[in-house]
Formats: structure tokens, sequence, C-alpha cells
């Protein structure tokens, strides 16, 4: 234990040869990308709830997809099958992003968190009081602003507890980095391994770290619930 | 050729991933009865171990449990047999795979059981005892039908996830359908095709268990009133 923590807690927590590494890349892979899920999961899943079959059904097909197949698969997909693509690999911009293991990784989960999070999000929409609905049509509001002053903010709060374990689930998903050579905390676990042979204590000092970020998200998760969702009443 | 001679590993590699996930769902439901049932005990010892084993395994991905407790065990085994005098015994990745998954989503559905556990109402297992059951006949026949009606849908998402995360097991170099297809991919340069008919496969797996699991659905609420809101 002691070996593997002096050689490499630098490359635990924040960088090793003179890059960044370990919790300060699995963090940085998890803002990337639950964020940018985030944005778009909104629109995506406004467009989930519609009565139009052509807009929701596509976007039903994408997070069908996405739920249906495994996280590996799809960063192998990217990763790997994408650039096999004739067509990308003499296309510039396409080839230089899909060569980059790290573009590929946050392209996968981004589009993964994408998937879940629109669902979670529709199903708050779908739960939204239809007085309160009604009675914001009365008032004359458009659409735009219905969504934007009365369904999104109830919504995306009720939609909280759902989705701060969904943010959860990503920190977990972003271990497969390593599949895709980016140095996230697994990878720096792996490095420690084959450098020191003390298999369980490598293991085990990413396992804590990953402990530590879950507890330390799910307090940060529950202390705001408790802020945005008073009105509810939900008392923990 | 049927996908360049790749077809029967292919269909070989998906019956490992199928027998795989439900050897390790039947090792994560009894360990997930035995959690909710430790969870709920009225001594503090079980439910003291049930709640770290459902916290730490909760808390840490099951890739990182997975190498931890499969590489972790192999060394342990080799000093034990070293000490023993014995010959070296490699752990078996298949069986490996059963334990560590079963393992890992133990947890999980123990979370769910004891939900459901505690959403069967207490008189129903006290008329149970009135009437002279067993303890035992009390848990067959009152309180695990109607704990399956509230656990159905927890029990049918855990075993999505689980299903899903069996691709991980190719990284402990078991060959399953991953395995297989990446191998096929690399050796025929068709790496976009075999990727994408692993998708195809996973998604085929999960389709026809959303069907059972409506099924199943539909058995264990017999008798419920549905209300139209």
């Amino acid at each position: 234990m002691t070996d593997v923590l002096t050689q490499f807690w630098q490359a635990y927590l924040y960088q090793s040869n003179g890059g960044w590494s370990g919790v300060a890349v699995t963090l940085w892979l998890l803002v990337l990308s639950v964020s940018m899920g985030f944005a778009i999961s909104i629109v995506l899943a406004v467009g989930r709830v519609s009565p139009r079959r052509w807009i929701s059904f596509p976007i039903w097909l994408f997070t069908y997809v996405f739920r249906g197949t495994p996280l590996y698969v799809q960063i192998l997909f990217i990763y790997a099958g994408l650039y096999s693509l004739d067509f990308i690999k003499h296309t510039p911009p396409l080839a230089a992003f899909f060569q980059s293991g790290f573009d590929c990784l946050v392209l996968a989960l981004t589009l993964n968190t994408t998937a879940y999070t629109t669902e979670i999000f529709a199903g708050a929409i779908r739960a939204s009081s239809a007085g309160e609905i009604e009675a914001a049509r009365s008032f004359g509001m458009s659409r735009f602003a219905l969504y934007r002053r009365i369904i999104l903010p109830s919504a995306l709060r009720r939609a909280l507890p759902a989705y701060s374990n969904e943010v959860i689930l990503m920190l977990h998903a972003t271990s497969l980095a390593f599949t895709a050579t980016v140095p996230d905390i697994l990878k720096v676990a792996r490095d420690a391994n084959s450098a020191t042979y003390q298999t369980f204590a490598s293991y085990g000092v990413a396992a804590l770290l990953y402990l530590c970020l879950s507890f330390t998200l799910i307090w940060l998760f529950r202390s705001y619930e408790r802020r945005v969702l008073a009105y509810l009443g939900t008392r923990r | 050729m049927f996908l360049n001679g790749y077809g029967p590993l292919i269909l070989a590699g998906t019956w490992v991933t199928i027998q795989l996930a439900l050897l390790s769902l039947v090792v994560a439901i009894a360990l997930g009865l035995l959690g909710a049932w430790a969870k709920l005990s009225d001594s503090w010892l079980p439910r003291v171990l049930a709640t770290a084993y459902t916290t730490l395994i909760r808390g840490v991905p099951d890739l990182v449990l997975m190498l931890l407790i499969f590489f972790g065990m192999q060394i342990y085994l080799n000093d034990l047999t070293d000490l023993l005098g014995l010959d070296p015994i490699n752990i078996d990745p298949f069986a490996a795979g059963v334990v560590t998954l079963g393992f890992i989503y133990g947890a999980y559905f123990a979370e769910t059981f004891r939900g459901a556990f505690m959403a069967v109402p207490r008189g129903q297992l006290e008329s149970g005892t009135a009437y002279g059951m067993r303890e035992f006949q009390v848990f067959r026949r009152i309180l695990f039908p109607q704990m399956m009606r509230h656990a159905l849908p927890g029990v049918g998402n855990n075993w999505q996830v689980l299903l899903k995360s069996t691709a991980l097991v190719s990284l402990i170099g078991l060959t399953d359908l991953v395995k297989v297809s990446q191998d096929a991919g690399n050796v025929t340069f068709k790496v976009f095709l075999f990727i994408s008919l692993t998708g195809l496969i996973y998604l085929a797996l999960t389709t026809v268990s959303n069907f059972i699991l409506y099924g199943l659905y539909r058995r264990y609420s017999v008798g419920v009133r549905e209300v139209m809101l």
C-alpha cells in the first residue's frame, strides 16, 4: 500500500508525466459529458413528449438504442468502429477528431448520458400538473413561455432525485476511459499495478477514490435537493 | 461465407454472454434476498454488515470492483497455494465473472428487495402466522408473491443494467460476445461491421427481456385493481 501511495499519489490525484491524470481527468470527463448532456437533453425531452410522431419517434429511437446497448460497445463503436470507415479517415477534420481517444470518449459518454437524461426529463415533463398548464394557457403564454416559466422549472426540480442517480452512474461510467487510452483514475491504477505488482493496493486506492467522489456528489445533490424541493415537503 | 466465417464464433460468444448474465442474476438475487433480510433484521450485526455491503459496492464503479476482485482474488489465492505447497490454481474467468457480477448486483438487488419487503403490510404476515403457517411458509405463500409485485420494476431495471455490464468481462479475459467481435473485426478489418452487429445483438437481448418483464409484471399484478387517472 505504501509503495503504491508514495510512488503514485500525484498520478492518482492530478498529474503524471507532465500531463493531467487521475481524479482531475475523471472529474473533467464527468463535467464535460454531464453538462453537454444536460443541455441537449432538455431540448430532446421537449421533443420526446411532442404529440407529433415525426419529432418524438426519432428521439425515442435514439434513446432506445443508447439505453439498450452497453456503454463499452458504444465506446468501441465510436473509437474503433467509426475510425475504420474510409470516408472518415479521408476527411481530415473528422479523422483528427476520431483519432483522439479523449474526443471519442467524451462523445460516447455524452451521447450515453443524453439518452438516459432525456427519458428522465421527459418523464418529469409528462408528470406536470394539467391545472398549472391550463392556468398558464389562460394567461395567454406562448408555447415557449409556457415551457420556460412553468413546465421546465418544476419538471427539472422533480427530476432531480433521478438525475442525481444518473450523474453518479456517469461518474462510474468514466472508469471505462482507459479503454480509449485516457489517463483517468483506473488507468493510473493499472499503471501502478504493473509497476509495483501490488494488485490489491493499486485497485483498492482507485476504489477508495471513487467512493469518496461518489459520496461527495451524493452529499452535494442531497443538500441541493433539500433547497429546491423544499416546497414538496420532502424531509430526509 | 457467413460473416467471414466468424458467424459460429459470434453465436458462441452471444451464448457465453447470455449464460453469464443469467447465472449472475441467480447469484445476485440470492445475495439480494439475503442482504434485504439482513438489513431488516432485528439484531445489529447483520444490519451493519449488509449496510456496509450495499453502500460500499454501490459507491464504486463495477469495472473497478471487477478488476479488484478478479486480479486481487488471484493473487491471494496464489499466496494461499504457495503457503500450503500446492500447485497454483488459475481462477476460471467465467466463474470469476459470475461471482463478481453476482456480488456487485446483489447490492443493488438488496436495496430493491428491502423496499419491496417493507411495502407488504405486516398484518398479512401476522395473519399467516395466526393460521399456523411456519416462517418459511409465510415467506413462500404470502411475503414473496406480494413482494415481487413491488420489486419487479426495480428487478427489471437491475437486470437490464446487469445484462449490459456483462460487456465488461471481456476486459478480464473472457471470450464473450464483445471479445469475439473485437477479434473478428481486427482480423478481417471490418471493425465497423462487427461492432455494429454486437450492438444489435445487445439491443435484441434487451428488447426480448423487456417483453418477458412485461409478461412477469402482468403475472404478478393479478388481482390488483388499476385506476385510470
